[in-house]
């Protein structure tokens, strides 16, 4: 069979795997930026409790690998009568280790905003809230795109490890696919294609998202 | 006699071991224009941002009206709300455009309805001169275009006073005469007002009273014809003599 053969026989497979890995990521991106927003914003604004929490949890998570985090979701809970399904597992393991690290970024994006803003913004009469809801974060989201851009790319591609408790993503379909016709290398290639159109079209968003909010003349 | 809108009385306030502001005692009446002027680094800007508690004083009390700032009871946001504040860099809001920067004080702490802040909002704007500027951004503007944002930003939410850090020395000189013009416009149509600026021919030609102030105490104080044709104090001649051969003294 010819490689365009292979490709074309095996990309159904593949793409139903690549569906996976999409839902993955953007499940994954969106858990992140819920927790993520608000443990930056602890860390930045939090009291002592607070600000230790959320301090424990990011260097909890970005000092441990992600492949362990995701054994201990899929093969450790059960032991303490907690079943999650391979995706279930995948997605939450993904969404709190991206959490970890766009806290990073948003926290980052919060202490850049230049506190002349701040102040003029109390100077008008915004309370704490006020300031934050209006100047800040706005201000925080156009910040981070850049760096939140290249946390998307990676969670696209680090994803790849939910092969490893077995969510059916693109990484599990191409193993299933080569231990059956043991094309391992047109297999790989192939899959390692598919991440590179992947990729490619999300810096086209991305790109498109970044100019969509720069803000004229800065 | 028109009433006292700003009085301040013993104001201390110290940065650890720098004690800043060393009991400083004021007042501002409707309508009137103060001018502050004083060597770097004497606290004229401190005392600006004591006065809208920016930077709270350790001792002493401020009065807007009837109400006492420094009263750890009142709301200072609704005093905020009516004190604007104008500063040297503009600190105008670099995500918004020029409409929303002068309307979101009345959106977000005045909640004022969408269209009435809109009009109001373009009042202002057109006062300053600046209404066909409306969708630009800040950073699409000249300095004299940001200050003269920032005035409107003020004066949109209807203040009872504004005060003014060196509203002009961060601009480049012909860019200058365009916020002084809208200053002396505001003087005119009886805004009360508290300027730090070192333009002497503004100083002379609006203030109703100059303040000189060096390290943290007011020196002297007096109407511009007294201080700068005879002021009782060397200091204050002496300061007034550097800093009109620096700035120029000419009365416009
Ligand atoms: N947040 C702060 N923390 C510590 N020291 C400060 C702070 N703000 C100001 N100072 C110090 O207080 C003194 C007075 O500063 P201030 O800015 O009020 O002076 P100024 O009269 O406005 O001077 P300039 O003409 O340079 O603006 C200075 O010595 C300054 O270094
Ligand atoms: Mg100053």
């Amino acid at each position: 069979m010819s490689f365009l053969m292979l490709a074309l026989d095996i990309m159904p497979k593949l793409l139903e795997g690549a569906i996976v890995t999409i839902e993955l990521t953007i499940i994954a991106i969106m858990i992140g930026i819920f927790i993520g927003i608000p443990v930056a914003m602890g860390r930045v604004y939090g009291n002592k409790p607070v600000y230790a929490i959320c301090t424990f949890f990011v260097e909890i998570i970005r000092g441990t690998p992600l492949l362990t985090q995701l054994f201990i979701l899929y093969f450790g809970l059960p032991s303490i009568g907690i079943m999650l399904s391979p995706f279930m597992a995948a997605m939450i393991g993904l969404g709190i280790n991206s959490a970890a690290y766009q806290a990073e970024y948003f926290r980052g994006a919060i202490q850049s905003v230049k506190k002349e803003q701040l102040i003029a913004a109390y100077s008008i009469g915004m309370n704490q809230m006020q300031a934050i809801r209006h100047i800040i974060l706005p201000q925080m989201f156009r910040l981070v795109i850049p760096s939140w851009s290249n946390e998307l790319i990676y969670l696209l591609k680090y994803s790849s490890m939910a092969y490893m408790i077995q969510a059916p993503e693109i990484m599990s379909q191409g193993r299933l696919i080569a231990s059956r016709n043991f094309r391992t290398f047109e297999v790989f290639i192939i899959v390692a294609l598919i991440y590179l159109v992947l990729v490619s079209i999300l810096s086209k968003i991305l790109d498109m998202v970044e100019n969509k909010f720069r803000i004229p003349g800065l | 006699m028109p009433n006292v809108i700003l009085r301040a009385e013993n104001v201390y306030k110290k940065y650890g071991k720098l004690e800043v502001l060393k009991g400083i005692s004021f007042q501002v009446k409707q309508g009137e224009t103060t001018v502050i002027i004083g060597p770097s680094g004497t606290g004229k800007s401190t005392l600006l941002t004591c006065i809208n508690q920016l930077t709270p004083p350790d001792k002493g009390h401020i009065w807007l009206e009837d109400t006492e700032i420094t009263n750890p009871n009142t709301d200072i946001n609704i005093i905020r709300s009516s004190i604007g504040m104008v500063f040297q860099h503009f600190n105008l809001f670099t995500h918004l455009s020029v409409l929303d920067n002068v309307r979101i004080g009345l959106l977000v702490v005045k909640k004022t309805p969408m269209k009435e802040a809109t009009e109001i909002s373009m009042g202002k704007l057109n006062e300053v001169g600046l209404g066909d500027k409306i969708d630009a951004y800040p950073a699409e503007l000249s300095g004299g275009q940001q200050q003269r944002v920032s005035i409107a930003r003020a004066l949109a939410m209807n203040p009872k006073l504004i005060l003014f850090d060196e509203p002009t020395s961060a601009l480049d000189p012909e860019l200058i005469g365009e916020v002084l013009n809208v200053m002396t416009k505001l003087a005119e149509i009886g805004m009360t007002m508290v300027v730090v600026s070192h333009e002497m021919g503004f100083a002379r030609a609006v203030a109703n009273d100059i303040i000189f102030m060096e390290k943290g105490v007011i020196v002297e104080e007096g109407k511009p014809d007294k201080m700068f044709n005879d002021s009782e104090n060397p200091r204050t001649r002496e300061f007034l003599h550097k800093i009109t051969e620096l700035y120029g003294g000419k009365t416009e």
